[in-house]
């Protein structure tokens, strides 16, 4: 069940998604998400929609991998469309008791439901098609200025690459320590809060062990082989921009130009 | 290659409050030469100080006491650290705790990147480590994806792409299943054999050692015993009580040898035994 | 309290195109007192099938039956079973989390919801199985040993006195002494508790003084099953799926090629001594 978890998870293969530079995916996607909470329009999500479609097409990443971090946030967006459905005031429509659901309230939903995805599926796209390595490296290019008020910035992409990299093993040890405490006869799943709490106790002291013992283990390795913080360090994968890259910006700028004619109403004939 | 001399470690044991309630000596008065393109390995049970005697070779640790010097520089010069580190790499017994990157690639060439080598030098370095321990065609794959031995395979090739003079692996395989510990001890005699790189092999198992050009058995941080294997591997009773276990052909000469058959002492492999004992039969 | 395994099935990442079988259609018997061998390679689906007994994996397919009930039946109460069937996964002191030893081996019985004075007594008895010097009772498990502290991991298991004791490696990472002593004590156990026991190894040389049965896996099936002695003359099988033979077996097979007459079962260096010595 823990490998499912797909937010994070590079997916292999080669596309021209894949080989864009991750500074122009990481840009792009921010973009794409501020341009999905600029207008609540219908025509606007359809061009959205249509964009996020056409680059999944072209990435090569097979769509079920996409559905599959939304699994992991249905219940957030459950929580939050009946949150939007039964709280937005305005015409009411169909009632149960003191509950009622509004016409605008159908329609927020709608779009809040549409938004979320858009975003998920936006993002996912993004960390399925470039390593954490390459998008830390992204954010440590672009936040280079950052360093000239000493800010960490080659030490925080490090520690994130470095964290990413260790999600998969930790979660996989705790799915073996659960089961071993499982095996002990633990039970983490029944009676109230405070007995679950004190349920987690097995499950958090071995894995906390665990997980220093493998931060002690990985900073000795790295130290061993030279690691001496950003200072001197050259790249295997320096970022550079290339034709494609421009090429890729340019789509951005027309997508963006697009969704704001989209969304003002610029064509009077949509 | 190495020189240790009278090196002794001593670690403090601390109670709660920090203060020290005593010394534990892990390593206690060593004297150990290595030459260059030698293949040596160190024997020792759980404890016997050769995991800390390791961490010398590459400045992790510091002697407390006497001096470790790799190849001319002493470990204390703390401005040859990084020579030392880059002459002698560190291949540890975890192997998901070493491997720093999400791609294969990516980590076999994060040595060079902190040494600073040019973009163009590591792609070459990277594919020439790769290929020297047959990884080569796993480069553009996740580590998480890949068995234990795979892994310290790779572990190794992070190494070899610093251009060392000397690989020291402290107990590589003592998590690995049987074939993972073939693959790694196989990629250590092939670059011990081909390259020429000094190798320091720190292991439990005997089986492993049976190549080495010279065996140290440690106990209580000393050097217990040391020689060629064929000496190391004559001597059953004393290793198995150094808490050492030898392999079962050794063992089974020993054991025909103790009930009168005139073998010869040291017999290392199976071939030699089922020769030795065909000999004898025809003799008879 | 036989364990009967029917037609078990168990795939993982059903429908989705890494789908793949961990264990394929495996039916077998263990019955009362056995001491098993479990031998296979990484992968071969031997930790999926000891999960199984323990009820910690579901089946896809077909079930298993421990004391003639089925245990994944909806009604059968999985703590139960969790008492009757140990086991001690790989690396198992990487679960110790109390304070002190003591403490640390009655978490099995009090998830039993035995009473204090029962807890405390199973404690004290595993402990002592498991060869555990009384004066360390109150050290905290970090502090101990490697081989130490697998001894207490093994211990809280055996606190909840089971039937069945499964150890998954459990000489993984230890020294060949601190190996023989784990496997000494396995023994000693099985005899004294009239347990049965499956040893999971990926090493015949470990298991092969030890147990009456071995079963070997490969790619999620049982491919071979009898006495020790009886499986090492399925040479091709073995190597095949990644297995070697004890060095010794290695051995006697050559000198029956160069003529040597060893007659009877040899898996273990002193048996091998002795059919030699009479050629001699």
């Amino acid at each position: 069940m823990i490998r499912e978890i797909t937010i994070g998870q590079y997916y292999q293969t080669d596309s021209i998604l894949h080989r864009l530079d991750p500074r122009v995916k990481l840009i792009g996607t921010i973009l794409y998400i501020v341009s999905i909470f600029l207008y609540r329009k219908p025509l606007p999500f359809a061009l959205a929609a249509l964009f996020l479609v056409l680059c999944i097409m072209l990435s090569k990443v097979p769509f079920r991998y996409m559905i599959r971090g939304l699994k992991t946030i249905l219940f957030l967006m459950l929580f939050t469309a009946a949150f939007n459905l039964f709280l937005t005031p305005g015409e009411i429509v169909w009632s149960i008791g003191k509950l009622g659901i509004s016409k605008e309230g159908i329609l927020a939903t709608v779009y809040m439901i549409l938004r979320m995805i858009l975003l998920i599926i936006g993002s996912s796209l993004m960390t399925l098609t470039t390593t954490p390595n390459q998008l830390t490296d992204a954010m440590e290019k672009l936040l280079w200025p950052l360093t000239k008020i000493h800010l960490p910035v080659h030490e925080v992409a490090m520690m994130m690459s470095i964290a990413l990299r260790f999600i998969p093993i930790l979660l996989e040890e705790t799915d073996k320590i659960m089961k071993a405490q499982m095996a002990r006869g633990a039970d983490f799943e029944s009676g109230n809060l405070l007995k679950r709490m004190k349920a987690m106790v097995p499950l958090l002291v071995p894995l906390f062990i665990a997980a220093f013992r493998r931060a002690n283990d990985l900073a000795m390795a790295m130290e061993a082989r030279c690691y001496q913080g950003g200072e001197g360090r050259t790249k295997m994968k320096p970022l550079r921009y290339k034709g494609r890259d421009t090429g890729a910006f340019v789509v951005l700028i027309c997508y963006l130009a697009a969704m704001i004619v989209l969304g003002k109403g610029l064509i009077p004939i949509l | 290659m190495f020189d240790i001399r009278n090196m002794v470690h001593e670690y403090f044991r601390r109670d709660e409050e920090g203060n020290v309630t005593g010394i534990t000596t892990a390593v206690d008065h060593v004297n150990l030469q290595v030459a260059p393109g030698d293949f040596i390995a160190i024997l020792g049970h759980n404890g016997s100080g050769k995991s800390t005697l390791a961490k010398h070779l590459n400045a992790i640790l510091y002697p407390s006491e006497g001096s470790v010097w790799v190849d001319g520089m002493d470990t204390r010069d703390e401005e040859k650290l990084m020579a030392i580190r880059q002459t002698t790499g560190m291949v540890f017994q975890n192997p998901d705790n070493q491997i720093i990157a999400q791609l294969v690639e990516e980590d076999v060439g994060f040595g060079p990147e902190n040494l600073g080598v040019p973009t163009d030098e590591i792609w070459q370095r990277v594919e020439e480590s790769l290929k020297a321990v047959g990884m080569y065609e796993y480069r553009k794959k996740s580590p998480n994806r890949l068995s234990g031995g795979q892994k310290q395979r790779v572990s190794i090739a992070g190494v070899l792409a610093m251009h060392p003079k000397c690989i020291v692996l402290d107990e590589p395989t003592a998590m690995l299943d049987p074939s993972g510990r073939r693959e790694v001890i196989r990629a250590a005699r092939a670059l011990n054999d081909v390259e020429r790189i000094t190798v320091i092999l720190i292991t439990h198992y005997m089986e492993e050692v049976v190549w080495a050009d010279h065996i140290y058995v440690m106990d209580h941080g000393k050097v217990a015993m040391e020689g060629t294997p064929k000496e190391i591997f004559s001597r059953v009773e004393e290793l198995l009580a150094l808490r050492l276990s030898v392999p079962q052909v050794t063992l089974l000469a020993h054991e025909l040898k103790k009930r009168g058959l005139p073998l010869p002492a040291g017999i290392l492999t199976r071939d030699e035994l089922v020769k030795e004992l065909v000999k004898l039969k025809s003799r008879r | 309290m036989p364990i009967i395994i029917d037609h078990l099935t168990h795939e993982y990442e059903t429908g989705t195109a890494m789908a793949h079988k961990a264990l394929e259609d495996i039916s077998l018997q263990i019955p009362d007192g056995q001491f098993v061998g479990l031998i296979g390679h990484t992968g071969s689906g031997k930790s999926s099938l000891i999960q199984h007994l323990n009820g910690l994996l579901k089946p896809t397919d077909g079930t298993v039956y421990v004391d003639g009930e089925d245990i994944f039946d909806k009604d059968y109460e999985l703590k139960k079973l969790r008492s009757k069937v140990g086991l001690v996964f790989q690396y198992p002191e990487h679960q110790l989390f109390e304070a002190d030893v003591f403490t640390d081996v009655c978490y099995g019985p009090k998830n039993l919801g035995l009473d204090q004075k029962e807890i405390e007594l199973r404690a004290y008895e595993a402990l002592k199985k498991v060869g555990f010097p009384d004066e360390a009772f109150y050290v905290s498990p970090f502090d101990l040993s490697g081989g130490q502290k697998r001894r207490v991991a093994i211990a809280g298991v055996l606190a909840m006195k089971p039937k069945v004791l499964i150890l998954d490696e459990p000489t993984a990472g230890l020294d060949p002494k601190g190996r023989d002593e784990i496997l000494e004590l396995v023994r000693q156990m099985q005899r004294e508790l009239q347990m049965t026991v499956i040893l999971v190894s990926h090493s015949m040389e470990d298991v092969a003084n030890y147990v009456d049965r071995i079963l070997v896996m490969s790619k999620g099936r049982i491919i071979l099953d009898g006495e020790p002695a009886e499986v090492f003359t399925h040479r091709e099988e073995l190597e095949e799926a990644g297995l070697a033979l004890p060095q010794v077996t290695y051995v006697v097979q050559d000198l029956q090629k160069e003529g040597f007459h060893l007659e009877g079962s040899i898996t273990t260096v002193s048996q091998a001594a002795d059919a030699i010595m009479k050629e001699f």
